[in-house]
């Protein structure tokens, strides 16, 4: 066992409450910054990276990258605008890589688009 | 499709072995599918009720948190949120779920003296805000236990889908190409024995043929 940090990167507002609580905030307003952000926490013994799906969503490409390791858990949390659903849809899409078809989300078909 | 052997007995036993072995890691391999799908399942229902928890949680305690703020001048919000008391460190450990290993996260509350979070005096700040951060450090374990339970489901859906790519190969192509080949073996060979039989009545045949002359 070892010490390892927690990180929230975001937009101003939303880091800045985070910030209240001890986190590491890391306020970034441009997917690059983002980007950058993300990549020297997860050099930097980041065990959990919290990150607002507006910002997510432009860095997906990123993100994907940590998939398979076991550190840093990257989460995607929604900013004071309300969820975008990226989150739950990835949810979904590792229930679909798994067992093929996505056996909790039928009843909330009307949310999927083009189902 | 299939193998290219030379149709002898050495060969034919050595395919059967491999036969056999493979059919064991099948069925091994389909039961670890399986229990890991059955864990998986558990897993990411308690990882979607845990996401939906913390998204609604969250927002709401951001839009207070925006409210608080504006209610007060940026400066001394911020200055107020400048140094914070609690400082979040995490212990990580190695938890071993049907061999796919998986992160175990806890805090480690490094809160010092009392339970007091606030890491300014309530003089400049307005009554929201303190609201506002109590409600979002109890959103705050959640969100931890959210990021132990997504991470596992990711890991997990990675290594399930590698599971069953490593079955259907077995049962689709490994083990229907060794049995074909085995069959071809077989084949051959009684198709040797039954001409070497021909070839022997023959030979009996032109031998009783002479003898008689």
């Amino acid at each position: 066992m070892s010490m390892y940090k927690l990180g929230v990167i975001g937009d101003k507002d939303t880091v800045l409450a985070f910030k209240a609580l001890g986190l590491s905030t890391f306020p970034v307003s441009s997917p690059d910054e983002g980007e950058r952000a993300l990549k020297s926490m997860a050099r930097e013994n980041y065990a959990v990276i919290f990150i607002t799906e507006q910002i997510a969503s432009q860095i997906k490409g990123a993100i994907d990258k940590f998939g398979d390791d076991i550190l840093p858990s990257i989460i995607l949390i929604p900013n004071n605008q309300g969820p975008l659903g990226i989150g739950m849809q990835n949810i979904r899409s590792s229930v679909e890589k798994a067992i093929g078809v996505d056996i909790f989300f039928e009843s909330e078909g009307e949310e999927i688009e083009g189902r | 499709m299939e193998i290219r052997v030379s149709p002898t007995r050495m060969e034919l036993t050595k395919l059967k072995k491999r036969v056999a072995i493979a059919t064991r890691g099948h069925k091994l391999l389909k039961d670890k599918q399986d229990e890991l799908i059955k864990k998986f399942v558990d897993l990411v229902r308690r990882n979607k009720e845990l996401r939906e928890q913390v998204e609604k949680e969250l927002t709401s305690a951001l839009q207070d948190f925006v409210m608080a703020r504006a209610l007060m001048p940026e400066e001394i919000l911020e200055e107020s949120l400048m140094y914070p008391i609690a400082s979040v460190d995490l212990e990580v450990g190695r938890k071993n779920i049907m061999s796919v290993i998986v992160p175990t996260i806890e805090s480690n509350d490094q809160t010092e003296g009392d339970k007091n979070i606030y890491s300014y005096g309530f003089a400049n700040t307005s009554g929201q805000l303190d609201d506002a951060i109590t409600t979002l450090s109890g959103v705050l374990s959640k969100m931890l236990e959210l990021s132990e339970v997504e991470k596992t489901c990711q890991l997990m859906a990675v290594e399930i889908e590698k599971t069953r790519r490593r079955v259907n190969a077995l049962e689709h192509i490994m083990i229907p190409q060794m049995t074909e080949a085995i069959k071809y073996i077989t084949m051959k060979l009684e198709e040797n024995e039954r001409s070497n039989i021909t070839r022997l009545m023959k030979i009996k045949d032109m031998v009783m043929v002479e003898g008689r002359v």
